[in-house]
């Protein structure tokens, strides 16, 4: 490891949210991630981020493997509490309250900000079961009610026309790409505020990535996403902001476009254009 | 190229000797369960009638007759002792597999249920013996047979359970995590059902295993002459109807009705785990 607590001071917040942004509208902070450390048992895997995520639009997290991309996301909606030797530091305020104190229902939180991951996980259950879990935890809804909530997770999810004949098939028998809509779907069913997507199109094809894309597009309309991603062109298409990290640090953030062509920082420069990573 | 082509024929006869001698070990083997069953059919088949399952065990020296208080003694027995056996063995093992993890009890538990798992039957139909037909009851019991049957039943579904659970990948964990699930809904909906042909599996294996079992029940159950479905007296059952059919028997018709019990236990079991192979093997598929 070659930071230092120094180096974090150096942070180039490339934003300014009094100044007219690409988005045309004023920014709101639904997340604030204040001096955020993270640790896996004593290795620090995460150095004092300070980030905001602007609510309805979409973050991007990028660097190379093992820089923290991962880590970060997985405390916003405290996955990380599953693991007993991973503890966080700091503050993560999600509409100003912080979500890593000890007053906050891990469950409620995670309802309320939804993850999907790598790689797709339907539940071994039918493709109806599998939108309707998250709904049933949280909600007594009848017959119609339920079909008419997952009518519309499914269409929104872009996947309603494939699987509407077949709701009472195995959510295991769609393709990947069809998988992870449906995790989605199950996802936005609960109508979280914030999405979390770790990187979710690394295990799919070409096609099935730029549906889901599109997807995310579509999504930040009501949603907060924030999207782990290998895939800088994915970051450069996707997402409205983009966070570099490197090392554990938060090197640059800012707004995707000026991030990628004119990044303040000479580490950022690099990796962008692939001269490392 | 000549020493090449020397060594290589040594080597292929050395293949062709070991493949010989091995494949005469399996033919030793399988020999044994082929003369078994062989032997199951040809005196068992002839006495298979109605009647074996329509009427009890006949007094000595006398014809006709069935095993109907026997067969029922034992599925009854089976039946409880699977009963008791899968919710203690499924919940132990869920504890282990997604509760107790490594922790220090955990370990503990799992140290003690190998060693229940391989103890010998004959020590656990002592044991309750001692503790219930000899101590509580102060008789035999079916009560104390199917006792017996549980605790030799609990190591095999607490292990398959805990290792079927342990094969559920953790995204799924993860993922259900993810939608605000507590974790024992995340267990119950989302692991048992991922894991279930395993378990199912692992529960039938145990079925297997206690239907045979002649020494617990000698100590607890007992047997009977007679038809009776009080399960607090003791209860006639097919292995040791069979033990008492044989041994120093000098009734044909009760030997013949043994080869007949014989028969329908192993067919029984044999079918139980052709369905658990089968169930494992859609598992696989799935996972």
């Amino acid at each position: 490891m070659t930071g230092n607590g120094a180096q974090v001071t150096t942070l180039d917040v490339n934003i300014n949210v009094d100044r007219p942004n690409d988005l045309g509208r004023d920014l709101r902070e639904k997340i604030s991630v204040r001096n955020l450390s993270f640790f896996y048992e004593d290795h620090e895997a995460l150095k004092r981020i300070n980030l905001p995520l602007y609510e309805r639009c979409v973050t991007a997290f990028i660097g190379p493997s093992g820089c923290g991309k991962s880590t970060l996301l997985r405390i916003l909606n405290r996955m990380y509490d599953l693991y007993p030797k991973q503890r966080a530091v700091g503050e993560v305020l999600l509409d100003g309250e912080n979500i890593l104190g000890p007053k906050q229902d891990v469950n409620l939180l995670r309802a309320r900000v939804g993850m999907v991951f790598q790689k797709p996980t339907p539940f071994p259950m039918s493709i109806y079961d599998n939108v309707a879990f998250g709904i049933r935890l949280y909600e007594k809804l009848d017959q119609a009610e339920m079909d008419s909530r997952i009518e519309a997770a499914l269409r929104r999810a872009a996947l309603w026309d494939e699987v509407k004949d077949k709701l009472k098939k195995s959510g295991t028998s769609l393709s990947g790409g069809q998988q992870q809509r449906l995790c989605i779907a199950r996802t936005i069913a609960m109508r979280p505020d914030v999405l979390l997507l770790d990187e979710p199109t690394s295990a799919l094809d070409p096609i099935s990535t730029a549906k889901i894309e599109e997807l995310i597009d579509e999504l930040k309309t009501d949603y907060t996403i924030a999207i782990v991603t290998h895939n800088m062109q994915q970051a450069a298409r996707a997402a409205d902001f983009t966070a570099f990290m490197y090392l554990g640090e938060l090197v640059e953030f800012g707004e995707t476009s000026e991030l990628f062509t004119s990044p303040k920082n000479e580490r950022t420069h690099s990796y962008i254009t692939g001269r490392f990573g | 190229m000549q020493i090449a082509s020397a060594r290589y024929a040594r080597r292929r006869a050395a293949n062709a000797v070991m493949l010989s001698i091995s494949l005469a070990a399996a033919v030793f083997g399988l020999l044994w369960l082929v003369w078994i069953l062989a032997t199951l059919l040809i005196n068992g088949v002839g006495s298979l009638s109605l009647t074996l399952f329509t009427e009890s065990t006949p007094p000595p020296g006398s014809t006709g007759g069935g095993l109907l208080n026997a067969i029922y003694g034992s599925f009854m027995m089976t039946l409880i002792g699977t009963v008791i056996g899968t919710i203690v063995g499924i919940m132990a093992g869920t504890y282990l597999a997604e509760f107790g993890k490594t922790s220090r009890l955990a370990e503990v538990i799992r140290f003690v249920n190998d060693i229940l798992l391989s103890a010998p039957s004959i020590v656990i139909g002592l044991f309750v013996y001692q503790v219930l037909v000899a101590g509580l009851f102060g008789h035999y019991s079916g009560w104390a047979g199917a006792v017996a049957l549980s605790i030799i039943a609990i190591p095999v579904v607490t292990r398959t359970t805990e290792d079927m659970l342990r094969l559920v990948p953790n995204t799924l964990r993860e993922a259900a995590s993810a939608l605000g699930s507590p974790q024992w809904k995340v267990v119950s909906m989302v692991c048992y059902r991922a894991a279930r042909n395993g378990i199912i599996t692992g529960v039938l294996l145990a079925v297997a295993r206690i239907s045979g079992e002649t020494a617990p029940l000698l100590y607890t159950s007992f047997s009977s002459q007679f038809w009776s479905s009080d399960l607090s007296q003791a209860l006639a059952n097919l292995p040791v109807t069979i033990y008492q059919m044989t041994l120093n028997s000098t009734d044909p018709r009760s030997v013949e009705l043994a080869w007949s019990g014989a028969l329908l236990i192993t067919v029984t079991i044999l079918l139980l785990n052709i369905i658990a192979r089968a169930l494992s093997s859609l598992g696989g598929k799935q996972g």
